[in-house]
């Protein structure tokens, strides 16, 4: 029971200090006109070891905390990030488990939907929104440096919850019939 | 997805004070001493990146900033004896203006404890709020100048809408020239633009633009006049176009602010 209550514990407090560190460092980072995101990045490895449900979850927290830190519109980050943790989560369930291209994968095309979306719903909320600055200045730097930071990201959060570790082997094999 | 609709949807047609923004405040005051440690371990690697940047500019900036001491001390001369003058005569007229920056407000120094966190927001968050005597349109500043106004405040945080995001316009006048317009953002990241400037009046390369701080039957700018917003750095002249549109150069860096100051008029009483 302590177990099953431990891994997404841990993998919300990943999300929190991923949200704390997107808020005041990294979203500060301005290279080449865009910034990395890192709250999607873990949010990308934890979907994709994790499944759909963990990443829809985490997805809708991630947002939460965002926009609860920056005072934001409540719901708008964690839509996109529900509907990106959700569907990384269902292709790491099914073509793409094992596969060493999947987080690369995952992560390019989550940052150009999640800017898409964002794009879109700021567009519907009202916000005057500059389709150029987002798709044409920032979007190729973010994925960019989002692709950058992938596999460090990923190998980390791989780590942190002790994914991949040794599992018991069979010592012995017998033979019926 | 369909608590994250309702959220949006309650979060957008209640007013500023309503459940969820109270919600949200609260939530805002328990992670600002995250923000704040994760800002103060940071800050050490921050100031070794800055250093090493600013070396390498170093050089063709000194020449450029000892021109420009020579020219500012001699109209800092001049300046000081208008100001004087300009007090005096005042005096003289008992002369009732609008509140006048800074001496008619108390700045409340603060940290910047967060930033934009997608390109579609142009706000930060900082670490005073509502208990520090903050109220929403108060401005906000810093030693080179406006960074916008407070749109939304917690108890212990707040929230800072820059002069770059796309719904902010501030009345702005040429200090030399006294040609008003509108100062918003500009085409490109961290620009602004001077617009809606009737063409019978003169804009020069150079010239700097402060706030205009105006007052119309009751209603007035909740910027006082004379914040220092940016210098006239070109100007588009169209003949179709009614007014000329200028691009300022502001003097704020707002992707690198740390600290700003919000400005509490000094006859508004604390909570």
């Amino acid at each position: 029971m302590s177990v099953n209550l431990l891994e997404p514990a841990k993998a919300a407090l990943l999300i929190f200090v991923a949200a704390i560190l997107q808020v005041t460092i990294f979203s500060q980072i301005d290279i080449l006109g865009g910034y990395p995101d890192v709250v999607l990045l873990t949010l990308m490895a934890i979907a994709l070891l994790r499944g759909s449900i963990y990443g829809a979850a985490l997805g809708f927290f991630a947002g939460l905390l965002v926009d609860t830190a920056n005072l934001g519109t409540l719901g708008v980050t964690s839509l996109l990030l529900t509907i990106a943790g959700y569907w990384i989560g269902r292709y790491g369930e099914t073509t793409g488990r094992d596969r060493l291209h999947a987080p690369f994968v995952s992560v390019a095309v989550a940052t150009v939907l999640v800017q898409l979306g964002a794009l879109i719903l700021h567009y519907m909320l009202g916000d005057d929104v500059s389709a150029r600055t987002v798709l044409l200045d920032t979007l190729p730097s973010k994925v960019f440096l989002n692709l950058l930071l992938t596999l460090p990201v990923y190998a980390l959060v791989r780590r942190l919850l002790a994914v991949g570790a040794p599992v018991e082997t069979a010592t012995e094999v017998r033979l019926l019939g | 997805m369909l608590l994250s609709l309702i959220l949006i949807t309650v979060y957008f047609r209640e007013p500023a004070g309503g459940g969820l923004h109270s919600v949200q405040g609260t939530g805002a005051t328990v992670l600002r001493p995250f923000e704040v440690g994760a800002n103060r371990v940071a800050a050490p690697f921050r100031d070794a990146y800055g250093w090493f940047a600013g070396l390498i500019h170093a050089k063709s900036e000194n020449a450029k900033l000892r021109r420009e001491v020579d020219q500012l001390r001699a109209a800092a001369i001049l300046n000081a004896n208008a100001a004087q003058q300009n007090s005096d005569l005042r005096a003289q007229l008992h002369y009732i203006g609008l509140p006048r920056f800074p001496q008619d407000y108390n700045p409340v120094p603060t940290d910047v404890i967060s930033r934009p966190a997608s390109e579609f927001e142009q706000q930060i968050g900082i670490a005073a709020g509502s208990s520090s005597g903050i109220r929403v349109n108060d401005p906000v500043v810093t030693s080179d100048g406006l960074v916008g106004k407070i749109s939304a405040v917690a108890p212990h945080t707040a929230q800072v809408t820059l002069l770059t995001d796309p719904n902010l316009n501030v009345s702005a006048q040429d200090a030399k020239t006294q040609a008003t317009g509108l100062v918003s953002h500009g085409e490109g990241p961290g620009t602004l633009t001077l617009s809606r400037v009737q063409k019978s009046s003169v804009l020069r390369e150079g010239d700097p633009i402060v706030t205009q701080g105006w007052k119309v039957k009751g209603y007035s700018s909740i910027y006082p006049y004379g914040i220092p917003i940016g210098t006239v750095s070109g100007a588009t002249n169209s003949e179709v176009d009614l007014y000329w549109n200028a691009q300022v150069s502001p003097f704020v860096h707002f992707d690198s602010l740390q600290s700003v100051l919000v400005l509490v008029p000094k006859t508004r009483n604390r909570p």
